[in-house]
């Protein structure tokens, strides 16, 4: 064989590797569905909570804003498009990657030596060992505010506005997703889920509905240079309103994602790390 | 009345074993806190007169709020009771010669109250040399201050007797998970958990102060802040008193309807 056979080879077999991997995964999720669908009563009222839950968040909004009119120069309308760009985000990454959430059982209870023998990617198994349906209330939520946000937002959609705001969707679920990955990783150290880290995913969601700029000129900063929620948000938020023209605004919810690097790291850092626990 | 003592310093010790988890929460209370106050602070620049109280009395509200979250929060539930109803290892419990919804009840007051005990100093203890009007203030008066003592007291009755409504419940529904979920994001909302109750269009408001969730934590932490007239506190307090009887009624009797009928799961 010629080396560039050689190659060719090994490409296809990375390839159907890759294919198979998606493959399984998909097949993951439909059994989990198939499981969830086996108490249809808890399935319904998890849903209805779930939206409940995002719904009343938004209720909260509405009424700061009957009795305050603006925020920092920001309307309503502005606020609305903001929150739910935000909480569409979060959803999205919520809905595959929240199988991070309960690692720190996998961890601890030495389920992961299982994931480890298997030759398939980690990440793509662990996520695929929990997916949650149930958070399909708060997508149907963040959907429907999403519509709602767009129309109520009096905003000359033209095309890179429209850019702006799926880069801004991509981004927000990018780091969302790396924090997420974070948290999964430091339970290799901590064998427990770190609630702190909750302060970053939910705390986030929760005061990320205004623009970060509200928070004063520290918290920007720290937004901005440290957890880039700011650059998917706030910035991009400024170009949409038309406040700037600055075309670079809108490409900051993709100079964001490098988040996801320090947090991949962080995870193989902690993968090479893992000491079985469990029996 | 003995066995009920004893099993309140039971748990109220284990309650205290968890340092570490503790340590953690008041961490991340504190940032929560703080943020909300700087959310507050935004609204508060944007139009001051719009403002329902001092901005003081709402840095007081929410360092408070999040010093005495584990009174009040309606999701920090007992899985332990659920888990029993689900699995059957309630017939363990329905063997013993006790009541078993003040046993949940004492169970329920003595965690929380551990929890509360080991997070709210720290928590207060910072936000006291937080600068004015950001900080925590001192009470309105001596007054103030004993009332907000005995509200306090009686909003974590209400509470808990909210919480028992849903264990009992649950010998109904049998999986718990949906209801509690329901539950909890109406509680957290009617409760002034998102923004304190005075923020409500008025209208709402006076409809809001009648359910039994302004009797949980709103009437304390308000009281305290001082945003709260003679007569108001009075009327609060009044129906704080009329909840926590009404609602612990109502519990009793479900749980005496559902011992009657109830069918041990699991095997």
């Amino acid at each position: 064989m010629t080396a560039s056979n050689k190659l060719t080879a090994f490409n296809n077999r990375i390839n159907n590797k890759k294919k198979s991997s998606i493959k399984l995964y998909f097949h993951y999720i439909s059994i989990n569905i198939r499981c969830m669908m086996q108490y249809k009563t808890s399935f319904f009222l998890n849903v209805t909570g779930q939206f409940l839950v995002s719904f009343t968040v938004f209720l909260s909004m509405f009424f700061m804003f009957e009795r305050f009119r603006s925020v920092e120069g920001f309307t309503y309308s502005e606020v609305l498009l903001c929150f739910s760009t935000m909480l569409l985000a979060f959803s999205l990454a919520e809905m595959f990657a929240r199988g991070f959430d309960t690692f720190s059982g996998m961890v601890r209870g030495g389920d992961f030596d299982r994931i480890l023998v298997r030759p398939r990617s980690e990440i793509m198994q662990v996520l695929g060992s929990k997916f949650e349906l149930t958070r399909i209330g708060r997508m149907l939520q963040a959907i429907v505010m999403f519509v709602y946000g767009i129309m109520a937002s009096g905003i000359a959609w033209n095309f890179s506005r429209i850019i702006t705001i799926i880069f801004m969707i991509t981004g927000g679920t990018v780091i969302f997703s790396a924090l997420f990955l974070i948290y999964a990783a430091l339970c290799f150290f901590t064998l427990d889920g770190l609630e702190f880290m909750n302060v970053f995913t939910d705390g986030a969601r929760e005061f990320g509905q205004y623009p970060t700029a509200i928070y004063g000129k520290k918290m920007l900063l720290f937004t901005t240079f440290v957890i880039p929620y700011s650059l998917f948000q706030y910035y991009p938020l400024l170009f949409l309103t038309g406040r700037s023209d600055n075309i670079i605004l809108m490409f900051l919810p993709l100079v964001a994602c490098w988040f996801m690097i320090p947090a991949f790291l962080l995870w193989k850092y902690g993968v090479r790390h893992y000491k079985s626990s469990g029996s | 009345m003995k066995k009920y003592l004893s099993f309140f310093r039971l748990r109220f010790i284990m309650g205290l074993q968890y340092r570490a988890a503790a340590l953690a929460g008041i961490v991340t209370q504190f940032v929560w806190g703080f943020m909300e106050i700087l959310m507050f602070r935004a609204f508060y620049r944007a139009d001051a007169a719009a403002f329902p109280m001092e901005f003081s009395a709402l840095s007081s509200y929410v360092w408070l709020q999040q010093a005495f979250l584990a009174l009040f929060a309606a999701w920090m539930m007992e899985n332990e009771i659920m888990d029993s109803i689900v699995t059957g290892n309630i017939s363990y419990e329905l063997c013993r010669p006790i009541s078993i919804y003040n046993m949940w009840y004492t169970r329920s007051i003595a965690n929380r109250l551990a929890r509360a005990f080991l997070r709210c100093f720290p928590i207060l203890a910072v936000a006291v040399f937080i600068p004015k009007p950001y900080g925590i203030a001192a009470p309105a008066s001596l007054l103030h201050f004993l009332l907000f003592l005995i509200t306090l007291v009686l909003g974590l009755a209400v509470t808990v007797s909210f919480c028992m409504l849903i264990y009992v419940l649950t010998f109904f529904t049998v999986s718990a998970q949906g209801l509690r979920i329901v539950f909890m994001s109406v509680v957290d909302f009617f409760t002034g958990g998102l923004i304190p109750l005075p923020f409500f269009p008025e209208k709402i408001q006076r409809v809001m102060e009648l359910l039994p969730f302004a009797s949980m934590q709103n009437v304390a932490l308000r009281i305290y802040s001082g945003s709260m007239s003679g007569y108001e506190m009075k009327k609060a307090i009044i129906l704080q008193i009329f909840w926590l009887v009404a609602v612990t009624a109502v519990g009793k009797l479900l749980c005496r309807i559902a011992e009657k009928r109830i069918v041990v799961q699991g095997g």
